[in-house]
Parts: C-alpha cells; sequence; structure tokens
C-alpha cells in the first residue's frame, strides 16, 4: 500500500509526542530531586542549630561584697580587675543549696554556672563601681552541658555512670527551675563573641568580623585589578598571539584548586614580603587571586555584549578611546560586572582551603580589630567548632552554618536583582 | 560626568594594591603563636583562653596544622616571624630536632602534658568484645601470615579470628593516614598486635623495611573505611551502624559515652583510671615544645607554659581534665613543671 508522507509523520506523531513528554519529565524530576537535596540540607541544618539561638539562663542574685571584691576600699582598677569573682558566683549558688556541704559535691554543684558569669559579674562592676556593697541580680548563660540538659538532649533515661551530668547534678538543675531561676532568652553570646573552647561563650562575631575584613580586602584587590585587566583586554588588546596566550591562562587560573593558591600565598606573602600569619590581610590577597579570573571572565563578557553601536557613536561625536570607554561602555558594562563581583565574592565568602596555609584555621578568642590582627573566617569557624568533642558545638556550628548560608543567599540575590533591574537588551 | 571620578576611583585602587603589597613587614609581636597537633589542640585552647582572660596578656592563637606540620613551622626558625610552641601528639624525632638545628633553634623544651587513649567504640547496646592487639591486627591488617605465608586478609566476621568475639562483619571506620590517631593506632596496636604473630616476628628479624610496610597497611577491601577527620562524624555513623566499629580519641568518648561505649582491649577497659595507670594499653602521651629562645621576645611565655603545667589545668582535678585529658601521675606533673618553668633545654631525642 503507498503511504504519502503525511500518514508516516502521522503513524510516528504518537511515539513523538511521548517521547517529547519524557523529555521534559527528565527535566522536572531532575529539578525535582535537586529541590528534595536542597530541602533536606536546609530541614536537617535548621533542626539541629535553631536550639542554639535560645540560651538556657540561671538568674542569680550576687551580693558584691566589699571584702572579697575591694578589701581596702581604693577602687584602683587593677584591684576591681583581679578580684575573686568566681567566688561571689558561688557564693550565690550555694547559698540556694545550703545542704550541700561536701567539696566535692560542692564541685558538681558549681559545674552549673558557666565562667560567662563571672566576667560578666566582672564586666558589670569595672564599669559601674557603686556596685560594690550590692546586691546584682545576674542572668546569664549556664554551662553547656545543662543547657544540653534544658533542650532535652540529654537522655535522661540513660544509667548515671553514662551521662555526663549526675542524677543529684541534676536534681538541683530541676530545683533551681522549680524556684523560677532558669528561663530562655536569646542567645547573645552567639553574636557578640569570638570563639571560645566553652560552648555557652563560643560566639561567631569574631569570625564574621574576619570575614568581613578579609573579603574588603578581596573586593579591594580583585574589583579595580579584574576591571581594568578587563578594558585593556577587551578594548585596547590587540588580537595576537600573546593575548590568546593571556586568555588562556586566565581561564586556566579560573580552574585551579582553591588549596594551590593558599600555597602560593604562603610562599608569596609570608615567605617572601614577611607577611603576617593569620592576618586577613593575607586571607584577602590569596582570596583575591582566586576571585580574579571569575571577575575579568566576567567583566569581558559584560563588556562584549555593549553593541559596538555605542562605541562608534561615542568615538564620531568626537571622545577620544578612554572617554568612550569610561563614559559609556564601562558604566553600561557595570551591571554585568557587579553581578561577577558578587558571585566571585560569595565564593570566596565560602572557602576554607587556601587560608589553612596561611594559617588562619586556628582558635582566636579575640575579636579581629584591623586587617593585620590575627583572625579566622566564618567556614572556618564552621570547621573548627564542628570537629570539637563537646556535644553542644555541634548546634552551633548548625547556627553558624545556618548564618553563613544567610549571607550567601543575600548575596546571591543581590547579584541577580542587580542584573534584572539594570540590564538593557539591545 | 561619572567618568572621571570613576577612572580616578580605578587608578587609586591600582596604586593602592601596589602600595598593600610591598609594605606591611613581620612587626614585633605581643601574642604567643602556637601551631601543631589536633589532638592536643582541644587543650592547649582550653588553656589559651584561660590564659587571656586570666592574666595581662594577650589570648594565644593557636593553630590546628597536624604534629608534622606543626613541627616543620616551629623548626623553620627563630623570630618573631615563627611560631613559639608546637604541640604534638607524639615525641619529637630526631631528624625533626636535627632540622631544627639546622636552621637556629637549638634550645627546646619538651613538655608532657598528659595522655591520650585511642579507643575502639561501638554504639550502645551492642554486645561489648575484649579485643586483644593481635585481633585487631589480624581484623584490619591488609596482608596477614597464615601458615607461614602473607596472604590479603581472607577474614570476614570478627568471629572467623577467635570465636569468642561477637559474629559480625568486620567493619571499622577510623581517620585518614593524615591524622596523628592512625599513626597513634599503627604504633600501638598494628605493630605490637603483629609481633605476637611468630611470623611476623621473623619477618621483622629478617626484613624490617617489608615489617613497617605491612603493619601500617591497613585493609581497602571496605572492612577498613576511612571517615575522614572529623571524630562527631564517627560517633554518629556509629549510632546508625550498630554493627561497626569506630577508632577515636578518648575525649570524644568521654563527651559520647551515652552513644557509644568502648571496647576492651587487652581485658582493660577504656577509663580515665586505666588509661592513667597504663593497664588500657592503647594510649599515648601527649607534648608541647617551647622555643627558648622566645621567652624573652614575646611577653608571656614563660607564664603560659607555667599556667599550662600547673594544677589548676593538667592537675588530677584540673579543667583539662573535664576535658578528657588524662593527667600525669602527680609527681611527674610536679617535676615536668619544674623543669618547664625554668625552660630546660631538651637532649638530642634518640630513635
Amino acid at each position: 500500500m503507498p503511504r504519502n508522507i503525511t500518514d508516516i509523520v502521522r503513524a510516528g506523531l504518537k511515539k513523538r509526542y511521548r517521547a517529547e513528554a519524557r523529555f521534559r519529565l527528565y527535566g522536572i524530576t531532575a529539578i525535582l530531586a535537586a529541590l528534595v537535596l536542597l530541602f533536606t540540607l536546609f530541614v536537617t541544618i535548621v533542626s539541629q542549630g535553631a536550639s542554639a539561638f535560645v540560651a538556657t539562663e540561671l538568674t542569680l542574685s550576687v551580693p558584691v561584697t566589699a571584702a572579697v571584691v575591694d578589701p581596702e576600699g581604693t577602687r584602683a582598677e587593677a584591684t576591681l580587675s583581679g578580684a575573686n569573682y568566681r567566688k561571689l558566683v558561688l557564693d550565690a549558688l550555694d547559698a540556694q543549696f545550703p545542704d550541700v556541704q561536701d567539696r566535692i559535691e560542692r564541685r558538681k554543684l558549681h559545674a552549673i554556672v558557666s565562667d560567662g558569669a563571672t566576667y560578666d559579674l566582672r564586666e558589670k562592676v569595672m564599669a559601674n563601681p557603686a556596685l560594690i556593697g550590692t546586691t546584682v541580680t545576674l542572668t546569664t548563660p549556664v554551662a553547656s552541658d545543662f543547657d544540653m540538659l534544658a533542650k532535652g538532649q540529654v537522655d535522661v533515661s540513660q544509667p548515671e555512670s553514662l551521662r555526663r551530668l549526675n542524677d543529684r547534678q541534676i536534681g538541683w538543675f530541676n530545683t533551681l527551675k522549680e524556684r523560677g531561676l532558669v528561663s530562655f532568652g536569646l542567645d547573645r553570646n552567639l553574636f557578640v563573641n569570638a570563639d571560645s573552647r566553652q560552648p555557652e561563650l563560643a560566639g561567631i562575631f569574631g569570625a564574621l568580623m574576619g570575614s568581613l575584613y578579609t573579603l574588603l580586602v578581596t573586593l579591594a584587590l580583585s574589583f579595580p585589578m579584574g576591571v581594568a585587566a578587563a578594558v585593556y583586554l577587551e578594548e585596547y588588546a590587540p588580537r595576537n598571539r600573546l593575548t590568546d596566550i593571556i586568555e588562556v591562562n586566565i581561564n586556566n587560573l579560573a580552574a585551579v584548586p582553591s588549596i594551590v593558591f593558599g600555597l602560593l600565598g604562603l610562599a608569596i606573602f609570608l615567605g617572601f614580603f614577611g607577611l603576617p600569619r593569620s592576618a586577613p590581610l593575607v586571607g584577602g590577597l590569596v582570596l583575591s587571586l582566586m576571585t580574579l579570573p571569575t571577575i575579568i571572565i566576567a567583566a569581558r563578557v559584560a563588556l562584549q555584549s555593549v553593541p559596538p553601536s555605542i562605541r562608534e557613536a561615542a568615538l564620531g561625536i568626537g571622545a577620544s578611546k578612554m572617554q568612550t570607554v569610561l563614559h559609556h561602555v564601562l558604566p553600561l558594562a557595570l551591571p554585568g560586572i557587579m553581578t561577577g563581583t558578587i558571585i566571585g565574592m560569595a565564593r570566596a565568602l565560602g572557602e576554607t582551603a587556601p587560608l589553612l596555609m596561611i594559617g588562619m584555621v586556628a582558635f582566636i578568642a579575640d575579636t579581629p580589630e584591623g586587617i593585620l590582627s590575627p583572625s579566622t573566617v566564618l567556614p572556618v569557624q564552621i570547621y573548627i567548632w564542628a570537629d570539637s568533642p563537646e556535644r553542644a558545638f555541634l548546634e552551633r556550628m548548625s547556627a553558624a552554618i545556618i548564618i553563613l548560608l544567610t549571607f550567601l543567599v543575600i548575596m546571591n540575590t543581590a547579584a541577580v536583582w542587580l542584573r534584572r533591574k539594570f540590564e538593557r537588551k539591545w | 560626568m561619572i567618568g572621571k571620578p570613576f577612572g580616578r576611583v580605578l587608578g587609586a585602587a591600582l596604586l593602592l594594591s601596589a602600595v598593600v603589597l610591598s609594605a606591611a613587614p613581620a612587626q614585633a609581636r605581643d601574642q604567643i603563636r602556637i601551631v601543631g597537633s589536633s589532638t592536643v589542640f582541644p587543650f592547649s585552647t582550653a588553656v589559651a583562653e584561660h590564659f587571656g582572660r586570666m592574666t595581662p596578656f594577650r589570648t594565644p592563637v593557636v593553630e590546628a596544622t597536624g604534629s608534622g606540620g606543626g613541627i616543620k613551622l616551629f623548626c623553620s626558625g627563630v623570630g618573631v616571624g615563627y611560631p613559639d610552641i608546637v604541640n604534638s601528639s607524639r615525641p619529637i624525632k630526631r631528624s625533626e630536632f636535627e632540622a631544627c638545628r639546622a636552621h637556629g633553634v637549638d634550645r627546646i623544651t619538651e613538655v608532657r602534658v598528659g595522655f591520650d587513649g585511642i579507643v575502639v567504640a561501638s554504639a550502645r547496646g551492642t554486645p561489648r568484645p575484649d579485643f586483644t592487639r593481635k585481633d585487631l591486627f589480624l581484623a584490619l591488617a591488609r596482608e596477614v601470615p597464615v601458615d607461614g605465608r602473607w596472604i590479603p586478609n581472607p577474614w570476614t566476621r570478627w568471629s572467623d579470628i577467635r570465636p569468642e568475639l561477637p559474629s559480625v562483619a568486620i567493619e571499622l571506620l577510623g581517620p585518614p593516614p593524615t591524622s596523628g590517631t592512625r599513626d597513634a593506632f599503627l604504633e600501638l596496636v598494628m605493630e605490637p598486635g603483629c609481633l605476637e604473630i611468630p611470623a611476623c616476628q621473623e619477618l621483622k628479624d629478617t626484613d624490617p623495611a617489608s615489617f613497617a610496610l605491612r603493619t601500617a597497611a591497613l585493609r581497602e577491601d571496605g572492612r577498613f573505611i576511612d571517615a575522614g577527620e572529623n571524630d562527631n562524624l564517627i560517633v554518629q555513623k556509629l549510632e546508625a551502624n550498630r554493627s561497626a566499629f569506630g577508632l577515636f580519641g578518648f575525649s570524644f568518648l568521654e563527651q559520647n559515652a551515652d552513644k557509644v561505649q568502648g571496647a576492651m582491649i587487652e581485658g582493660a577497659e577504656p577509663t580515665f583510671e586505666s588509661i592513667s595507670s597504663g593497664a588500657y594499653t592503647v594510649s599515648r602521651s601527649l607534648f608541647f615544645y617551647v622555643k627558648n629562645a622566645h621567652a624573652g621576645i614575646v611577653p608571656g611565655l614563660r607564664e603560659f607554659v607555667e599556667a599550662f603545667t600547673g594544677p589548676a589545668a593538667s592537675g588530677p582535678e584540673g579543667y583539662l581534665a573535664d576535658r578528657g585529658l588524662i593527667p600525669l601521675p602527680e609527681a611527674e606533673r610536679e617535676a615536668t613543671a619544674r623543669s618547664a618553668r625554668d625552660l630546660v633545654p631538651m637532649a638530642v631525642p634518640e630513635d
């Protein structure tokens, strides 16, 4: 039977539609799979980390006796600074349990109070010496083991010997609870402190400032250098073998594993220039080496997308080459350049590997004051907490991840927004 | 005219980049710098924090670089550009000491801070075996001697090795080759475990190089699983996989005693007391080394060493014990504290 073209097409039509439907299904499945994974990641991290934003706090009325703080009544700063505030806090706790007399038992009782209470009291008295002789109401986080207990992360059904807290300690804590001295509040330490070995005192502020300084250095170096390089390569450079080689190398650099930049930083910035270890300056230098290729490539693409007619019109009315670039081409390409820069910065924010080599994977208890003081960065802080034996650090780690992710989302949203807002189509 | 200032900003920024690169040489330092072992890291940082809060000195900066990497940095020279202290989970080697001397670091004080036990742990509620080091060697070595010949490890269940052991598949999660814990495990378990077998003793006498190779090679057929540097992760995996065992430091067992249990080794349970007394055999000493030449240059160095070795930190009831450090016997700690305070330089290590 003779068949014409239409028949042949009709016969295959169903099959082709099915293939089409399957093809779309593959795409949708891929997207769904990615979303499910992302969702699981978020849910695990948020469910683990949410409780870290809440601190279990103990309120104690601490009599600040002059005999302990300032026996001679001089109110000299050295005396106030060195006074035994710990004794005051522990005496206030002992007053709650007058029947606990045994020395070893008392030590167990004292485990409830975090060292943070001592530091808080010291700070208060130093700021206002008039408090000496009065009774100060002190609300401070409890030690992390008890924080975990209050948050239900200690399995009290286990035999006593397997727990970090014994039955009496749990009993004392419950008594304090019944007396209304235990409360929950926003964990301020998480936001205002730098790292600490005591989970309840550890915070991300130090790492956050470290990240900020590091990124500032990175931005200050890689943005102008990247734009200048892109402008030259795009607007001035002749097309020859040399520029080809440069281009290939820039693309290669963008694909180099980041740890290699760390090794380079160790050899050049620390070894040759003698810059200090662990400094955000060096971290910024290393990360700008890493982000430079990204910015150059993005900037070149943005410059290429400015139509030649703009350049010709500018030149036509008598603008010099430099005026053309600075007044017309660069402003039009800027949204694209910014997008590339922000994405490069977001990558730099999440980087740890190159920083290991230059000493930024470290315990640093002071918040950095500038680009030369020792500091660490957010992802490194997460790594250090993940590796700590104390269980309370796990929730701190998740909280730090939430904060890091928030910054990354903000940066990436800004990049998308900039592109949408200023992008021009010709 | 947005162009003009833009051009100037660009020029100025380029200039700044050049200036930044050429400026800032190493200046005087008012802060102690510590590098080294990640096993000693939790203890060293705890002392550093305490020291920073309780004294007028600044809080020392502690980096976790691993023992080997730390010693290398420490030995690169004298001066504020180099670390003052290195933490180590093993004694310094003779070759490292020589390298130190070659760079002018000739006076080093060795300070032993305490012990760390290595535990073979499993999820709570699973049977608790009593391993010998020989059992562990036979279960984990890539090649084992059978009837005098070295063959690829044939055992799949613990009970294949000794009928008293649990009848579950051999599966042990442990740290990667770069870890000091793994080095210590090889030295403290695999080597002595191997030597209990006559064929192995023979090999050591006839071919020491091959002996070293065979005791250092762990199985790669999925029975020994490299679980990465993160000990918390191993604890979590043990909870999920109830037939597996995990290898990590005693401080992680102490913090997670409600979730995991340490297997007995040679009849001894890993506890504070048994490790301290030496009854639990898989334990090692932890050290730090001080660069004596820095004592006058970096403020607080002597005071820090004193704080670390003092009873408030390293004593039997010190705060380091709360964090899982197993303290030295009190008499030894006092002797160590004394020689540390006077910064008595160590002799050339033998090895």
